[in-house]
């Protein structure tokens, strides 16, 4: 979206104002979260299996470019046309060509944040295409003009009456209605047509299998199938870091992916996909959008193992609090965090200092990516190409040079605490000290512990 | 044995009580402990930010002061943290090595090191532990609710020696509290509200005291409290493991 990027602090700040729907965004996600906790502790080796898939994932990306010539070979002699898209320009223009060639103008779409990422709905719809979302929290936002706010619950910023509010005006549903099973039908009404009508059908991919050439697709709700079995062409879009090498890996895969989401056993449809039915056609579009920059950075380069579990997010007590659409990026969270300024580091430099590196992104990952770890490089490389303020590298340079030098340190310590002493309607004005907006500061002792010690020695 | 104090800046200005306790703990343990005058800040503060480059002298002034001890111990888990992860100096890394093996937050160092089985402390109230983020998932003091291992915690481990204390059980044993070093700052709302909610689950639970591995975690909750006039004494746990001594 061009719209100006709100930096995530304000954007935060926005969000906190509604006390009521931050407590109950954050207690919803921790239930995800519990439910995943309660789940994985019936997997004893569950920590076995985490290291396993770390390291399929860490080979397939050391040799990623073997597996996707293996990859593409195995799906062209499946009958399935394959494109290759360096960008998210690239990557619509290759699915609006196929429509051209279609002479299509609706799509229906199975929950993919890869076409997110490329912004296609805005693309396609400038162009007079209709293109209905169908997993039912992606339509809910989808109706109300806003992006998914999160990577697994799109629409998990938005309450039930909310919910009804829109269908009333969308979907002509009576003003009122909240009760989550009636507004399900009517979705579910409203969804039959536009799967009945699409002409196309455009999926994401969870998992591409070098050796057969088929993908696989995880939902919970049976759109992609429907959507991919009804349409005349099925694209599938994918970026080129979703390639496992065989088969048998997926087992990993499938176990890890729907408990550390939702903390189900298995999602309820894991659909795969391998050749066009006879009489229709199949597409896979291959992204890359910074990818190969991303896999090119050392430090950052195991970010390209994420599966999207959005595990990550509903652990984060940033993220719980301050709501998807603060990173300003379609994936939210600790792994948008390192994501974004791959695309773009100016936009994106408040990120990684979104976080307080707790760590809790990197125990709950199921391919183990240093998440945290990943958070604090990035705002190592940040400053250093200059994108932080001219104000704050100037006082870190003068807490630098007091820090290092322990005369400097006592004389500024001491004046510090005076200062506290002397001046605390100062210390605690509002605007001067974000501080002491919601917080006192300490109470500051006559003497420090150094000054004690002079004193009182080891006795 | 030689163990040295390393009194994190925040702690040593604000905080003089807490390194008191800590010396006093560790002496009635039988670890005779010295402060090393030169010390001043481990640089988090200035890494965290993003700027580890600037850290430079600061790193060489820790080396300086800390090298040629056999243990170097702290009462704070994140500075440790820092150290053991960043400590670097091109022109003395032999020493800077050295230091990051042999740095220790204190509980790890009593539960490790001295292995203390016995602590003389009374405490007869309900405390609730807040477990520092960077002590519990970076220096592994405790297992943590994400992954599957069998529970383990340094701090319980020592909380429990001490005579009458009662510990609570938390909604969210190992939510981080919002901290984070300048995020407090730059992100002052959200931390706010992590540290209204932390301290929501203490009331729950009803507990009169908070105490915790980690000075930096209970100054913000403490600030938060103070405003809020709750009736909560924020402690630091070698104030706790020292109380009746
Ligand atoms: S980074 Fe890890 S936890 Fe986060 S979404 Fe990706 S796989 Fe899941």
């Amino acid at each position: 979206m061009n719209t100006p990027t709100i930096p995530h602090p304000e954007a935060a700040a926005t969000f906190l104002k509604n006390k009521e729907r931050v407590q109950w965004h954050d207690e919803t996600l921790w239930f995800v979260r519990h439910k995943r906790d309660k789940i994985v502790q019936e997997i004893p080796e569950w920590e076995q299996l985490r290291e396993l898939a770390s390291q399929i994932k860490d080979h397939t990306l050391s040799r990623l470019d073997e597996y996707l010539q293996e990859f593409e070979a195995a799906a062209i002699s499946n009958g399935v046309t394959v494109h290759w898209a360096a960008d998210a320009a690239e990557h619509n223009r290759i699915v609006h060509g196929i429509m051209q060639k279609h002479g299509a103008q609706k799509i229906v779409k199975s929950k993919s944040m890869l076409t997110e990422e490329c912004h296609l709905n805005e693309y396609l719809e400038a162009q007079g295409i209709e293109v209905v979302d169908t997993d039912l929290g992606e339509r809910i936002v989808q109706l109300n003009k806003e992006l998914p706010s999160h990577i697994v619950l799109p629409a998990i910023h938005i309450k039930k009456e909310e919910v009804g509010e829109i269908f009333h005006q969308h979907l002509g549903t009576p003003k009122g209605a909240s009760d989550p099973l009636y507004l399900a039908l009517a979705a579910r009404a409203h969804l039959r047509e536009k799967f009945l009508a699409a002409d196309i059908a455009i999926t994401g991919v969870n998992f591409a299998v070098a050796e057969t050439g088929a993908i696989v697709v995880c939902t919970n709700e049976g759109n992609a199938d429907l959507g991919a079995h009804l349409a005349k062409v099925h694209i599938a879009c994918m970026g080129i870091e979703k390639l496992i090498p065989r088969t048998e890996h997926l087992s990993i895969f499938l176990r890890l992916l729907a408990r550390n989401a939702t903390g189900q056993n298995i999602t309820a449809y894991s659909s795969h996909f391998r050749k066009p039915v006879p009489g229709s056609e199949m597409h896979i579009v291959i992204v890359d959008n910074g990818r190969t920059t991303q896999l090119g950075r050392e430090a950052f380069r195991n970010s390209l193992k994420c599966i999207r579990c959005g595990a990550c997010l509903n652990t984060c007590p940033v993220y719980r609090r301050s709501g998807g659409h603060s990173y300003h990026n379609a994936t939210a969270g600790p792994i948008g965090a390192i994501l974004a300024p791959n695309l773009d580091m100016r936009k994106n430099a408040d990120l990684p200092f979104a976080s307080t590196l707790c760590g809790s992104c990197t125990d709950v990952c199921p391919v183990k990516i240093d998440i945290h770890n990943q958070l604090y490089q990035w705002r190592q490389v940040l400053t250093q190409e200059g994108y932080m303020p001219a104000a704050k590298t100037a006082s870190m340079k003068i807490m630098a040079g007091v820090l290092s030098s322990p005369a400097r340190y006592s004389f500024a310590g001491k004046w510090a605490r005076r200062f506290l002493r002397w001046f605390p309607s100062l210390a605690l004005n509002k605007k001067l000290n974000p501080w002491a907006r919601q917080r006192e500061l300490p109470e500051p002792p006559k003497e420090s512990f150094r000054e004690w010690y002079k004193k009182n020695g080891n006795k | 044995m030689r163990v040295a104090l390393f009194v994190p800046c925040y702690v040593d200005q604000f905080y003089p009580k807490v390194a008191i306790a800590t010396l006093k703990l560790l002496q009635h343990l039988g670890v005779q402990v010295e402060y090393p005058m030169q010390q001043t800040c481990c640089g988090q503060p200035m890494a965290n930010g993003g700027y580890e480059h600037l850290t430079g002298s600061c790193n060489s002034n820790f080396i300086k002061a800390f090298a040629g001890y056999d243990y170097i111990v702290s009462p704070s888990g994140s500075c440790v943290l820092h150290v053991k992860d960043h400590l670097h100096d091109e022109r003395q890394e032999a020493a800077a090595t050295t230091i990051r093996q042999r740095v220790y937050e204190l509980c790890e160092f009593l539960t490790d090191v001295v292995q203390v089985k016995a602590i003389k402390a009374s405490f007869p109230k309900k405390v609730a532990l807040h477990q520092g983020c960077h002590g519990q998932r970076g220096l592994k003091l405790a297992s943590s609710s994400e992954t599957v291992l069998p529970f383990f915690s340094k701090p319980v481990q020592l909380l429990q020696m001490v005579e009458g204390l009662e510990l609570v059980e938390l909604d969210r044993p190992d939510e981080c509290c919002g901290f984070g070093g300048t995020f407090c700052v730059t992100e002052e709302a959200v931390s706010s509200a992590m540290g209204l909610s932390r301290i929501d689950d203490y009331t729950k639970h009803e507990a009169t005291v908070i105490t915790g591995t980690d000075v930096s975690c209970l100054m913000h909750q403490e600030g938060l409290i103070r405003r809020q006039q709750l009736p909560f004494e924020v402690m630091h746990i070698s104030e706790v493991l020292v109380a009746g001594l």
